[in-house]
């Protein structure tokens, strides 16, 4: 079984890679923004597999985009796969801070503390006239390995860069799961007293899991400001937090690939909804929430799942 | 007692308040290795304050605790756990989620990581080791049959046996052990104990227990510490203990059943 789902993950990122010349640009975009915010979503889902929900990851989205927009601004480095390094370690760095103080604490405060953490950097931002206050700033234009692409070959080569990024993070995220820390959610959700008594302290267990889900908000959010060309304050607000919640609930916590395909379809369902349907957006966006708790509990992810156990079930 | 060397356990003078409150008071206990210690007494005298504090659960107000020349006086529990000291709990604490299985796996993979916080993210938790020590453990305890059984669905005894197993697969030198038969029919009881302490026995396992089944305690004791009003009033034998004037006049089911050990023995 998990041999034909990491085949299957391979086929798929080949796939996704190979396609993009031939498709649109419009849907390059958009798949690349899915991709970039499908990152922030699978550090959700490390927190939420240990029963832990943050409604302010844009703290760590936002960070990682004005890491590279900063950066390029005062140093002029331009190259995009440092960029989103640094937009990785910068959003890391403060996660490890704000781990210190949110991993004591569980549910609605854990929630609270991060929601309340995120709209501080938002209020800061927007105060900040320097920096364009909420109207942000323009990210210049990245390099790759020296070299200055323009119009599609851009997009093109920052949707790979974004996929790539995604498939190794999914990797990662994969193996953390299998070791005894990542396998440590379930536990920690069901008796922190007994994983203590093991000998584990639930504490740092947690810290960890806020640093990784810090980095994944912040690599998200790096490529999405140079995907995007532009940074503001909202990619800090509350909304922001609330819409990865969001996709984190459709796509379920069952597996790596799910934040993927779950924003992918996130999006072209807002895409869809905002052309064909205006002013109906939040509606739409609604009633697909609700039918996903409604008919599936698990997510988009859980679908596979089922599938391959019918599948197992059929005599062959 | 077959007090060879040093004792595995030192405890002196110990103490805990709570407020105005003396859970724990004028402690002094010294364990062999080997040896198997019931520990008896009425509700609230103070027995499960006593096992929290060797175990790093509560942190003493006055006194100290010795574990192998080592002074673990309130350490943390986790950190207690890795010197080598275990403890099952009066309600079994096992994650209702998982498998018997799992369960037992997840705390042989921890006890083989060594529990550190880089230890525990850089290593797998299905490691062959720790898949084989979860088996054996599995079968050490003969609840093979419930191996994937989710915990929230299993028996009550079986129950206890994971949670005493979970604590038995780090291969600790001393075992705490909080009321193991409580919950537990009176009719499976003994065969409770038996497959706990048979275990024990061939992990050469010291040993403290906490029992009200008197029955029990003179069946599988070397030694009986008696406590009442948060200290010990009776230590010895199971005979000398149980036939303590005070511990009968002060411990109910004490006087009730002399000698009951023998019937069992
Ligand atoms: N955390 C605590 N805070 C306040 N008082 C406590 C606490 N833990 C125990 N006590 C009190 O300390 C005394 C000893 O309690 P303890 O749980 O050690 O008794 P016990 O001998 O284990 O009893 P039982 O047989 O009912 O398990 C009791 O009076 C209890 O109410
Ligand atoms: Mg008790």
């Amino acid at each position: 079984m998990a041999v034909r789902s990491r085949l299957a993950g391979v086929l798929a990122f080949l796939m996704a890679a190979a396609a993009a010349p031939l498709m649109p640009d419009w849907v390059v975009s958009l798949a690349t923004i899915a991709f970039a915010n499908a990152l922030v979503v699978l550090g959700l889902v490390v927190l939420w597999r240990a029963g832990l929900v943050s409604f302010g990851q844009a703290l760590y989205y936002c960070i990682g985009a004005y890491t590279v927009a900063l950066t390029a601004r005062w140093t002029g480095f331009n190259d995009a796969f440092g960029l989103v390094i640094l937009g990785g370690i910068g959003a890391g760095l403060i996660a490890g801070l704000v781990g210190a103080l949110i991993a004591r604490y569980r549910e609605i405060f854990f929630a609270m503390l991060s929601l309340a953490l995120s709209m501080i950097l938002y209020g800061v931002l927007v105060k900040t006239e320097s920096l364009g206050s909420t109207d942000g700033f323009t990210v210049s234009t990245p390099t790759f390995l020296g070299f200055a692409l323009h119009g599609d070959k851009l997009g093109l080569a920052l949707y790979w860069l974004t996929l790539g990024i995604g498939a190794v993070a999914a990797v990662l995220v994969g193996i953390y799961f299998r070791s005894i820390a990542g396998s440590l959610a379930a536990p920690i959700r069901d008796n922190e007293i007994r994983v203590e008594f093991l000998g584990v302290s639930v504490t740092r267990i947690i810290h960890v899991k806020v640093v990784i889900a810090g980095v994944l908000g912040g690599l998200g959010g790096a490529l999405a400001a140079l995907s995007i060309g532009h940074v503001d304050p909202a990619m800090s607000y509350w909304t922001t937090s609330g819409g990865f919640v969001f996709v984190t609930i459709l796509a379920g916590a069952g597996s790596v690939a799910a934040p993927f395909v779950g924003s992918l379809v996130f999006e072209a369902v807002r895409s869809f909804a905002v052309d064909a349907l205006p002013g109906l957006w939040q509606m739409t966006l609604g009633t697909v929430l609700l039918l996903t708790i409604l008919f599936l509990p698990d997510g988009l992810g859980s679908l596979a799942t089922r599938w391959r156990k019918r599948e197992g079930a059929k005599p062959t | 007692m077959n007090a060879s060397g040093n004792p595995i356990l030192a405890v002196r003078d110990l103490e805990k308040t709570f407020g105005s409150l003396v859970a724990a008071r004028d402690i002094n206990v010294s364990v062999p290795a080997e040896q198997t210690v019931g520990v008896i007494g009425a509700n609230g005298a103070g027995k499960t304050t006593f096992i929290n504090m060797i175990t790093g659960h509560l942190t003493p107000s006055k006194g100290s605790i010795q574990f192998e020349d080592k002074d673990i006086t309130g350490l943390p529990s986790r950190e207690i756990t890795r010197l080598g000291i275990s403890r099952s709990f009066q309600v079994a604490q096992v994650f209702p989620s998982l498998t018997v299985f799992d369960n037992m796996c997840i705390a042989a993979a921890i006890a083989r990581a060594h529990g550190d916080l880089f230890g525990t993210v850089t290593t797998a938790l299905r490691s062959p080791a720790a898949i084989a020590e979860a088996q054996a453990t599995v079968e050490l305890f003969q609840i093979t049959r419930y191996r994937d059984t989710p915990a929230n669905t299993l028996p009550q005894g079986v129950r206890k046996l994971l949670d005493i197993g979970m604590a038995v697969v780090a291969w600790p030198r001393l075992l705490l052990l909080d009321e193991p038969t409580s919950g537990i029919s009176i009719e499976e009881k003994f065969d409770l104990m038996n497959v706990v302490m048979s275990a024990l026995k061939s992990r050469k396992i010291t040993v403290l227990f906490v029992e009200h089944d008197m029955e029990i305690v003179a069946r599988f004791a070397d030694r009986v510490l008696a406590f009442y009003d948060g200290t010990i009033i009776a230590d010895g034998t199971p005979h000398e203990a149980l036939d303590d004037p005070r511990v009968q006049e002060l411990i109910s089911g004490v006087r009730v059943k002399p000698g009951a050990g023998a019937a069992h023995a």
